[in-house]
């Protein structure tokens, strides 16, 4: 994991004294709200429909368990026991005082965190693969280039008053965890003719009320060129987007409205006049980061796992958390654990302290203090001994935590909606809760992969677009009402889901999940999965259950 | 309103010797600042006058279309029409690094106070500043945060320079 030195840790320090400064201001009555609100942003503070909220950033999605812990910590001492792990690898507090959040801002610096840039139209935290450094076939860590690039975004002089948000993901692998291609700007490693590692450049993925899937502009860009060519974008988008209108501001509507050509060449010819000035990365520097993420000493292990297959073959509860919640790991005898953090009823993503705790305490004991947070709301114990999965699940299930649906239709990604949101039109907690009490373990398991996203508004925090069912909350004349889209996916095969027709209510919508359920097991293939079924079949017999027409 | 200029360790308020002349206005003597459109119709008068001449750019006007011409100009205003609109930070910053403006920068318009290191890491010298309370404040914004990362045409060294003992 990346430690601060001297030259971060005065930056963080110093922007806690900066905030503190501004909030006194804004608390004496100096400045406005109106002048207050750009500034609060920076740090990640929104005024939510009861309170303020505060976001803090998790770089890449990693953290230690002294990090975990002082999650809890202000969770319990500055909140209500409880934080919301979000979309993109962050936590949100949802009842700070404004006068508190200088003092929680000092608290997260002391663990080499903070809030800045998780809101406000800037470079937002970096988000990456949560098996990195763990998964099999990945080319190289890519929470070194994530660091690289937390460090270069941070403060951008140029880039902090966008036309809109910007966020970046990094993945080094082919099999996609971190949603890269619906990001505006999407790097996967990769390696060229001759061997050479470096990245192919997405720009202009993004979800919202106009979806579009990222662009490749760039097939090969050499590592010591990746931040002038990322500094390339931005100062193409910084100038050519557009001002007047919010909703068309992101760089997915720029390259829309400019063409792909004409936007690459741009792209290309400020990168020309830039690539060999300072951006260009010193060896050294990478080197300096790289060593940060050197793997764990792990232990030379036998792959084979006979207590773990023994407790497999006598549990089934067990055997199913090993199916859904257990990944491969590179290394012999090791496994990557994914904790769900959605157990059915529950809202989606929400932790309490003393789960946060449970699961620091966890990863010291189990995965060398590493956690990670992933984009769809779970928690992540990158390298777990085989032989210590039984206990592992012991120690989950005490504390709840051994929900094994992991992939399966209750893990949800929901966005916090009406309950907590002032821009939503609908609450989306409420149909997930219903929809993860509805289906038993067992029937999810027996329909296999399923990614259902909801947001509670068109500006799709719930990744709605890119669920195999997306399910959107609007307003229809003061009513919640929801829209259902099928066959969506944010992985390496990345596609848009369509609407299927006329919206529901609250209680039709959670029947017509049922009825897409019903249809596609009926339809499917072998051990096909719900996408692929729909990609063979098509809307139809779908849209035919549903409405008892096509 | 007042115009600050940066210097080290520091800002100071000075005069403003620049009137500010709309495009329909005539001209007076001495120094004036024109808009690019006035500056293009204009520009061989403008240029053989006495005095010293400045322009202005819109947020929608890029320094390309008088990067010819800076080596006549005493001064360059960037104007922020909403401090949200953030194109004169990319501009200020082709101005000094990509077309090597030497003469005063000045950034006009909604600039708050709270933005000012971000302006004068992107290459602004002045500063136009609504709010006179804000003045004594402008030092210790600027300098507030000890550790950049990003290379700018400040000359500031950045973290990597520095951890390399560049």
């Amino acid at each position: 994991m990346y430690r601060y030195d001297e030259f971060d840790h005065a930056l963080v320090q110093d922007r806690v004294t900066q905030f503190r400064r501004q909030v006194e201001r804004r608390m004496k009555g100096e400045i406005s709200e109106e002048q207050f609100r750009p500034l609060r942003l920076m740090n990640g503070l929104y005024l939510q429909l009861h309170a303020y909220m505060l976001r803090v950033a998790i770089p890449y999605g990693t953290l230690d368990s002294r990090q975990m812990r002082k999650l809890a910590y202000i969770a319990r001492r500055y909140d209500k026991g409880y934080g919301h792990f979000t979309t993109r690898q962050n936590i949100q507090y949802n009842w700070p005082k404004l006068e508190e959040t200088p003092d929680i801002l000092a608290e997260l610096a002391e663990v080499e965190m903070h809030a800045i840039q998780t809101s406000g139209n800037c470079i937002r935290n970096v988000t990456s693969d949560q098996y990195a450094g763990a998964a099999k076939g990945e080319i190289e860590d890519p929470r070194i280039w994530c660091e690289i690039a937390r460090q270069w975004s941070t403060l951008h002089p140029e880039f902090s008053f966008l036309p809109r948000k910007f966020k970046i993901a990094i993945t080094g692998c082919e099999n996609d965890r971190a949603a890269v291609k619906v990001h505006d700007i999407g790097m996967i490693m990769k390696r060229d003719a001759a061997g050479e590692v470096g990245f192919e450049v997405l720009v202009g993925g993004g979800l919202g009320r106009t979806p579009f899937v990222g662009k490749s502009i760039r097939e090969f860009l050499p590592k010591e060129h990746f931040l002038s060519y990322m500094e390339a974008i931005l100062r193409v988008y910084n100038q050519l987007g557009r001002r007047d209108n919010k909703y068309k501001a992101r760089i997915k509507v720029t390259l829309h409205e400019t063409g792909q050509e004409e936007f690459t060449r741009l792209v290309e010819e400020e990168w020309e006049a830039i690539k060999d000035s300072t951006l260009k990365l010193p060896k050294e520097e990478i080197d300096r980061i790289a060593v940060h993420f050197e793997p764990p000493e792990w232990k030379a292990l036998d792959d084979a796992a006979p207590t773990c297959d023994a407790r497999a073959a006598s549990d089934p509860g067990f055997a199913a958390w090993l199916r859904h919640n257990v990944a491969e790991h590179k290394t012999p005898g090791y496994a990557i654990v994914n904790i769900s953090v959605k157990p059915p009823g529950e809202p989606p993503g929400d932790v309490t302290d003393v789960q946060m705790e449970a699961m620091a305490d966890m990863a010291d004991a189990y995965s060398f203090s590493e956690l990670r947070v992933t984009h769809v709301q779970n928690v992540t114990l990158p390298h777990v001994e085989k032989e210590q999965l039984p206990a592992l699940y012991d120690d989950l299930a005490k504390h709840g935590l051994a929900t094994a649906n992991v992939g399966l239709l209750s893990d949800i990604i929901c966005c916090p909606g009406l309950d907590y949101c002032a821009l939503a039109n609908a609450r989306s907690i409420p149909v997930a809760q219903e929809l993860t009490r509805r289906y038993t373990l067992e029937r999810q398991q027996e329909i296999g992969d399923m990614q259902i996203k909801i947001s509670g508004c068109i500006n799709a925090c719930g990744h709605h677009h890119v669920g195999n069912i997306g399910i959107l909350g609007v307003d229809r004349k003061g009513e919640e009402h929801y829209q259902v889209q099928l066959g969506g996916s944010a992985s390496e095969d990345a596609s848009l889901g369509k609407i299927i027709g006329r919206g529901f209510t609250a209680e039709e919508v959670v029947e017509v999940v049922d009825k897409l359920l019903d249809t596609y097991v009926e339809l499917r293939e072998g051990d096909e999965a719900f996408i692929d079924t729909y990609r063979r079949v098509g809307m139809n017999p779908f849209k035919e259950r549903v409405y008892g027409t096509a | 309103m007042a115009l600050l200029e940066r210097r080290d360790g520091g800002a100071a308020v000075i005069d403003d010797r620049f009137t500010r002349v709309d495009d329909e206005a005539s001209l007076p003597d001495g120094p004036v600042i024109v808009s690019v459109s006035r500056f293009q119709a204009e520009r061989d008068a403008l240029l053989s006058r006495d005095g010293e001449l400045g322009v202005w750019l819109e947020s929608d006007e890029s320094p390309t279309e008088i990067a010819e011409d800076l080596g006549h100009l005493a001064v360059v205003a960037c104007n922020f029409p909403a401090f949200n609109d953030g194109r004169g930070f990319s501009y200020a910053r082709l101005l000094r690094e990509r077309y090597g403006y030497e003469g005063e920068l000045r950034a006009i318009g909604e600039v708050m106070l709270e933005q000012a290191p971000f302006m004068v890491r992107s290459g602004f010298s002045t500063f136009e500043i609504q709010d006179l309370s804000d003045i004594a404040e402008f030092k210790a914004v600027v300098e507030e945060v000890r550790t950049v990362y990003q290379p700018t045409g400040d000359g500031r060294a950045t973290a990597i320079q520095r951890r390399l003992g560049r």
